[in-house]
């Protein structure tokens, strides 16, 4: 870490950190008699904050800034935040979509605390986020959408811009919508087509204020709109009319750079991607690793369609998607399909595995492999469809008829969904149960550089079915017992229809150890449940990892699932400002790492931060004993790391 | 070769009923329809020729669904209603399997109701034989969603009030594309069903009028009764006049169903000998589900008169499992067998040099 990151990173109520390592560079004079003379500032790390009405188009936005900031080499984190409704109601607060993007010139943990850059494409959008600027920051609004009427909307008697009110920021007023329009004059659209290229025209602004590489917009665009190409012409010419504004207006007299964070990531090949689809990815992947065709099914639910949506399009690799008219109806037939020898799975949020929860109970009964992956949201019920939480973990753990243990895993940033998505299933092919994989809605839509592994890298999944009886009867004949189990792992045998000689019945009903007959016994079922038990308590998982550099904390920081950037960005932040504090987290839920308890025992003070009212925290008390103390926020949004190490040190503090 | 069956290896030996018992004690009430319906099954897979291992039945909660457990084959004995969804990933997951869906009253109309309709609408490749006693059995005597109007039972002291459905009229509003009803006794008849069913690609839904003889006994006496099914039952065979009742002088049921030029609908008339020529013809293969839904109307829901069995509707239909596969298929002409490095690389990357 240098001391520029410090400062910067600490400053949430200072500018973007700027160091003029560089002398001001003469912007290129094309063509123009008189170019201003533009300045541009070395930087380590910017956060960006991009808003407007759920209809501006900002989610495109940001991702296209975030696309050009990826091929760019920065390192990043994004976050996007919208309204559940799809056109919320126009210029209202309940009606702000925002995405906002971190990217620096060094390894980074967190979509940023507090933009340094606020793009408001109306007033609604400067008054939702204005209470999360720091002093100094630079606020670039849209001033045509600054009507009386669309003031008045917010609660704004007297325009902001105007009143003094936003004299602690650095306010570039800019009539986006008319230099939009006016650039778009000759394109042969309707006024109201011209418009809605705004939000490429504020694109366009913020890259050259950022030095982004352009190409990539420019061509995503021509394909997006390779149907009505006046479209996507005229998105292009508008992207091009924000940078040359940028280049040409006076009032942006500054523009800055984020070198590539090259010594940050180890060598390696490359690409930006969502939570999402890295774990559509990891799915794919296990299915090819496993040489099992994979079977999803699912029903729509937010935020875990795009994991269907992206499976759909993989059909070259033997995926088959299944979406089903209800939640139950999906996991129902993943399991059908594990019966038939699939890698099978289901998709869902915290509502949709509520509905799924007998047949999960089913699945542990009939101890086939099948993957349940929760994307959680805000609840309970409905909850919060397009916020974060990590509050399905009990759920998760517990949330079945009987005994009824499975197995969890959470990944810890978006990118790492790809490998827990195989973890999951080496558990579940491994050891013929349903898994459950816990990820959240800041993991699913932000994303991050990944190295793409090489394919050879990846674990091998491949399984074998039962071909052959595996006991003899009392009479001598050779006879297949379907709940005979592998002595090592107390799996089951898994074999699939087809097979001859195999033929068995399976069912919810609880089964005689080995034959897998009905059997009401009740030795057998006290045996049948310490067994199932057992086997999941008997996975292999590695130990959790501690990091204390220097062995000295007597607090431990303990996390699981989408809180790692947080955590560690807060950690890092202690530990700079030289706190001691022990890290660690864990991506095994059941069962938990063998080691857990000696790490817990072996620190005065263990904290826990969760998205929710303390489910780990309350699983780490009950197995261990330790005093385990919970830090929790469930306002749909990730941690903030400086209030998050505030609230570290005072809880390290405090005897 | 039947075409439904047609990815289906086929048994190499001849096969006997006891290939295809299972060595567990059935465990129904002595006196159950369900042993009938059990040994009709039994002896009519051998007819089918097919590989035992490749074939399941699949069954929801009840006590119709504990007959997974006695047939020799692939077996899941799953949760209430959740069978047709279950056999739905299986079947469309792997074709050259038989798939059946052994189910009740209570297990498809009333808990897997939506499950019902949607495997219907799908036309995914299964058969569903839907025991019906009009009764809860397995929970010991509720009335069930197929129960009449004003049944007395544990859980209806004064009578229950909620009107039946009547499982073939909802199968066919729900785009069923073989629809067919039969009776426990009759083991001719439910083979011939049953055989029907067989040969059909897509879903298949068998109504079975299946006697509880502890919870609902005689539930269906009137269509078994010599004497009071001449009247009470329908037998439809397709390509043929449909009359039931005593016979008329030409050999052919004395009643007979025609279309009523007032209203469009069914009504069943007494038949005269200049009247014959105007009797209905079943088309069990007509495209439209409107004359097989009227006739699914005549029956009385409370006394059964006018009960059609037999085969109602079998239309050729795109079949879901099918199309599944074709698209598969389709992709890799398209794009090529899925490549997975190239797949995680993407487009858009960037090298760092170490």
């Amino acid at each position: 870490m240098t001391s520029q990151v410090s400062s910067s990173s600490s400053a949430t109520a200072e500018p973007p950190a700027q160091e003029p390592s560089h002398p001001p560079v003469i912007g290129d004079v094309l063509g123009e008699q008189r170019k201003p003379v533009k300045e541009t500032r070395r930087l380590d790390r910017v956060i960006i904050r991009f808003a407007g009405d759920s209809g501006d188009g900002m989610q495109l936005t940001g991702d296209r800034f975030t696309s050009e900031t990826a091929s760019f080499g920065n390192d990043l984190s994004t976050l996007p935040n919208f309204p559940a409704e799809i056109r919320a109601p126009a210029g209202t607060l309940p009606g702000v979509s925002s995405f906002q993007l971190h990217f620096a010139d060094h390894d980074i943990l967190t979509p940023g605390d507090a933009p340094d850059v606020l793009v408001a494409m109306n007033p609604a959008a400067l008054k939702a986020n204005i209470a999360d600027l720091p002093r100094g920051a630079e606020i670039i609004v849209n001033t045509d959408e600054f009507t009386k009427r669309a003031m008045a909307k917010v609660g704004y008697a007297a325009s902001p811009l105007d009143d003094g009110s936003l004299e602690a920021y650095a306010v570039h007023p800019v009539p986006l919508t008319t230099l939009t329009v006016e650039a778009l004059k000759d394109s042969g659209l309707a006024r109201k087509d011209a418009e809605r290229a705004k939000n490429m025209f504020a694109l366009g602004l913020l890259s050259w204020m950022y030095h982004r590489p352009t190409e990539g917009t420019e061509s995503f665009l021509r394909k997006k709109f390779a149907k009505k190409p006046d479209i996507a012409e005229a998105n292009v010419t508008a992207f091009r009319a924000g940078w040359n504004f940028g280049e040409t207006t006076e009032d942006f007299a500054v523009n800055y750079e984020v070198q590539p964070a090259s010594s940050a990531f180890p060598a390696g090949t490359y690409r930006n991607i969502s939570g999402n689809l890295a774990l559509a990815y990891g799915l794919v992947a296990a299915g090819q690793r496993s040489e099992l065709p994979l079977f999803l099914g699912s029903y729509p639910i937010t935020p875990a369609s795009d994991i269907l949506h992206e499976l759909s399009r993989h059909k070259n690799f033997g995926v088959r998607t299944f979406q089903a008219e209800d939640e139950i109806a999906a996991i129902g037939a993943a399991l059908g399909a594990a019966f038939g020898g699939s890698l099978a799975l289901t998709t869902t949020s915290g509502p949709g595995v509520a509905l799924k929860s007998e047949t999960i109970g089913l699945a542990v009964s009939l101890e086939l492999p099948l993957l349940i992956i929760d994307i959680q949201r805000g609840g309970p019920s409905t909850g919060l469809p397009t916020k974060t939480e990590q509050s399905d973990l009990l759920q998760a753990m517990y949330g079945r008829n009987g005994e009824a243990p499975v197995p969890v895993v959470a990944p810890c940033t978006p990118a790492d969904c790809f490998d827990a998505a195989l973890e999951a299933a080496r558990i579940a092919l491994t050891y013929r149960t349903p898994v459950m994989l816990l990820s959240d809605g800041y993991l699913a839509n932000g994303s991050e550089p990944w190295r793409i592994p090489d394919v050879e890298d990846l674990p091998d999944l491949r399984v074998r079915f039962a071909t052959a009886p595996n006991h003899t009867a009392a009479d001598g004949s050779e006879e297949f017992w379907p709940y005979l189990r592998d002595p090592e792992t107390l799996a089951r045998p898994w074999a699939v229809p087809g097979t001859p000689g195999l033929e068995h019945r399976i069912g919810g009903i609880e089964k005689q150890d080995g034959t897998g007959n009905i059997s009401y016994d009740p030795a057998n079922h006290d045996f049948m449940t310490r067994t199932r038990q057992a086997k999941i308590d008997g996975v292999q998982v590695p130990d959790v990892v501690v990091d204390d550099p220097g062995g000295a904390a007597r607090t431990l920081v303990i996390g699981w699932g989408s809180t790692y950037g947080p955590i560690t960005a807060a950690v890092r932040r202690i530990r700079r400002e030289g706190g001691s504090i022990a890290q660690a987290h864990l991506r095994h839920l059941n069962p938990f790492p063998a080691n857990l308890g000696e790490v817990l025992r072996a620190y005065d003070k263990v904290v826990v931060p969760e998205m929710n009212l303390g489910q780990l925290a309350h699983l780490l008390r009950a197995k261990y004993l330790v005093d385990a103390h919970s830090y929790t926020q469930v306002t749909g949004l990730p941690f903030k790391s400086e209030q998050l190490a505030k609230a570290l040190v005072e809880e390290s503090a405090n005897d | 070769m039947i075409e439904a069956l047609s990815l289906v290896p086929k048994a190499e030996a001849k096969q006997s009923m006891k290939d295809f018992k299972s060595d567990q004690e059935v465990r129904w009430c002595p006196g159950c329809g369900d042993y009938a319906i059990l040994a009709a099954v039994q002896s009519f897979m051998p007819e089918l020729g097919l590989a035992r291992e490749n074939v399941v039945f699949v069954s929801g909660i009840g006590c119709s669904s504990r007959f997974p457990y006695y047939m020799n084959t692939y077996g899941m004995h799953s949760i209430h209603g959740r069978a047709p969804a279950i056999a739905t990933g299986l079947a469309s997951s792997r074709r050259d399997l038989s798939v059946w869906v052994v189910t009740g009253d209570g297990d498809a109309l009333s808990i897997g109701g939506n499950h019902l309709i949607h495997a219907l609408r799908r036309n995914v490749n299964l058969k569903i034989l839907l025991f019906n006693n009009r009764i809860y059995g397995l929970t010991k005597g509720q009335y069930s969603p197929t129960s009449e109007v004003g049944k007395i039972t544990k859980s209806t002291p004064m009578g229950s009030l909620d009107a039946p459905f009547n499982p073939v009229s909802l199968a066919i509003g729900a785009e069923a594309s073989f629809v067919a009803r039969t009776v426990d006794s009759d083991r001719k008849h439910l083979q011939s069903v049953l055989r029907a069913a067989a040969e059909h690609s897509g879903t298949a839904l068998v109504e079975i009028y299946q006697n509880c003889n502890i919870f609902n006994d005689g539930a269906f006496e009137v269509l078994k009764d010599r004497e009071s099914a001449l009247d009470a039952v329908i037998r439809l065979e397709h390509g043929e006049p449909i009359r039931f009742g005593a016979p008329a002088e030409d050999g052919l049921g004395s009643k007979g169903v025609v279309r009523d030029p007032a209203t469009g609908d069914l009504k069943v008339i007494d038949v005269t000998v200049e009247g014959a020529a105007g009797v209905l013809v079943h088309d069990a293969h007509a495209a439209s589900p409107t004359t097989a839904f009227a006739l699914s109307r005549l029956a009385d829901a409370d006394t059964l008169h006018h009960t059609p069995i037999g085969v109602l509707r079998d239309v050729s239909r795109p079949v879901y499992d099918t199309e599944m596969a074709e698209q598969l298929e389709k992709a890799v002409v398209q794009q090529g067998k899925g490549d997975l490095a190239s797949l995680l690389a993407g487009r858009d990357t960037w090298t760092v040099v170490g």
